[in-house]
């Protein structure tokens, strides 16, 4: 018998605590969602559009839509796939995504995704936004290149550290990271390298000046295993800031 | 990628590095002995690896390198005249890559930090010999200017990898690049 807080994710069965969205009662039960600006310790705002579903025929965010019982959902199928590739793809060709040289990969949640959800090309033309680095502050960094306008360090910032020091500023895809200082610089803030800002960031945004690159090609987090079996945030666990 | 039939013959590749850094070709090599069964199953035309200049009719074109300059440009079109399969081969023909790294800068600072203002240069001046190719403003993936029929990923690519492209384009069905064979870096 179905359960009465159940709803079927393709093609079986899910069970949900009052309040959970799909996301949360999908990751739960260890059945996963692809999705990049959710994290269970914040309120989901529904912005990457990863986390996409079939709702009983309507594409819907699996973060922001709360559980119903007899749902039925629809994730890994290929025309929500189609469009999870694409989402990745004006990710990637509105910021500035250099893998090959980049402190966060291998590690990296937006890479770790395109890898599962398998996208192999840009298939837009990039943008090629210039955007400014912020190499103020004595330990961290800001590639700001990398930015998803996730809004986790903002999130983090505010809720956790209580600094309120990221905010996003612009629309569209002049949307970027602003430092909540005078001269929109990191070095100016009373941030420091143990703040939960400093560890959320699911790109190669917030970067430590030292300890990067610590890690060999082949021994790192999504090297071996793909996100859709340990998990989105795990790089907060390993990437603790190196010892003076 | 569409309209592939199987091929009985031997296939014919044409390989060249256009804004890369031959890394891609060094992986290709990697597959180390079994380029005596690859021997028996395809032959290559214009390629860096054979020092053969003309390019013929080709099954497979494999392109290393993103575009960076006229010369670029050029290729890229005669590949994709010549090659039924075009293959952006690694993370600068699929992306721009590294290179693509001086599009935040202009032409200008660019030469500018290389020829002239830069750490040990001697007798500074930017080369202006008409046998150079002229820079483009951007270095852009190879899809801006050409349609490509399959992109492999990677800097570079694994040695796998081409194996597997060149099966399935023999076998007539679309690349299936497994995890380890798809990463970005
Ligand atoms: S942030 Fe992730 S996707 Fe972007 S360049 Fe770094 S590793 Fe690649
Ligand atoms: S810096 Fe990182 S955590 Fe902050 S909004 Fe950008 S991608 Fe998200």
């Amino acid at each position: 018998m179905t359960s009465e807080r159940a709803f079927t994710l393709d093609d079986t069965e899910v069970e949900f605590e009052p309040g959970d969205s799909l996301l949360t009662a999908a990751l739960a039960s260890d059945r996963y969602i692809p999705h990049l600006c959710a994290h269970p310790d914040f309120s989901p705002h529904g912005s990457c559009r990863v986390c996409l579903v079939e709702v009983d025929g309507h594409n819907r965010p699996a973060c922001t839509t709360a559980a119903q019982p007899g749902m039925t959902i629809r994730s890994d199928i290929e025309p929500i796939n189609v469009m999870r590739r694409q989402l990745l793809q004006l990710l990637f060709v509105e910021g500035n995504h250099f893998c090959p040289s980049c402190e966060q990969s291998g590690q990296c949640q937006l890479q770790a995704t395109v890898y599962t959800v398998g996208m192999t090309d840009l298939h837009y033309p990039p943008l090629g936004p210039r955007r400014e680095l912020d190499a103020s502050h004595p330990d961290l960094l800001l590639d700001r290149d990398r930015c998803i306008g996730c809004e986790l360090c903002v999130k983090a910032s505010s809720e956790v550290d209580q600094k309120h020091i990221f905010s996003l500023g612009g629309r569209g895809t002049h949307t970027q990271l602003i430092v909540n200082s005078e001269h929109n610089q990191l070095g100016e803030t009373d941030m420091t390298p143990d703040d939960r800002a400093a560890h959320i960031c699911p790109v190669g945004v917030i970067l430590f000046k030292t300890g990067n690159y610590a890690q060999p090609t082949g021994q790192r987090l999504y090297d071996q295993q793909p996100i859709s079996a340990i998990g989105n945030h795990r790089a907060e666990d390993v990437d603790l800031p190196p010892t003076p | 990628m569409t309209d592939i039939t199987p091929i009985n013959r031997k296939l014919r590749i044409a390989t060249c590095s256009l804004a890369g850094c031959f890394g891609c070709h060094m992986s290709f090599l990697d597959i180390d002995e079994r380029i005596q069964a690859l021997a028996e199953i395809a032959k290559f035309d214009r390629s860096p690896l054979t020092d053969h200049g003309d390019l013929g009719q080709c099954d497979i074109g494999l392109v290393e390198g993103g575009l960076c300059n006229e010369d670029n440009v050029q290729t890229l079109s005669l590949f994709r005249r010549q090659c039924r399969v075009l293959v952006a081969v690694g993370a600068c023909a699929v992306t721009g890559g590294v290179p693509a790294m001086r599009n935040h800068y202009s032409l200008t600072e660019c030469l500018q930090e290389s020829f002239i203002n830069g750490v040990g240069v001697d007798d500074p001046q930017i080369p202006n010999d008409p046998e150079l190719p002229r820079l483009l403003d951007k270095v852009r993936p190879l899809q801006e200017w050409i349609k490509v029929d399959i992109s492999m990923p990677g800097c570079p690519p694994p040695a796998e990898a081409f194996v597997e492209l060149i099966t399935a384009v023999r076998e007539g069905r679309t690349p299936d690049f497994t995890y380890s064979m798809r990463h970005f870096d």
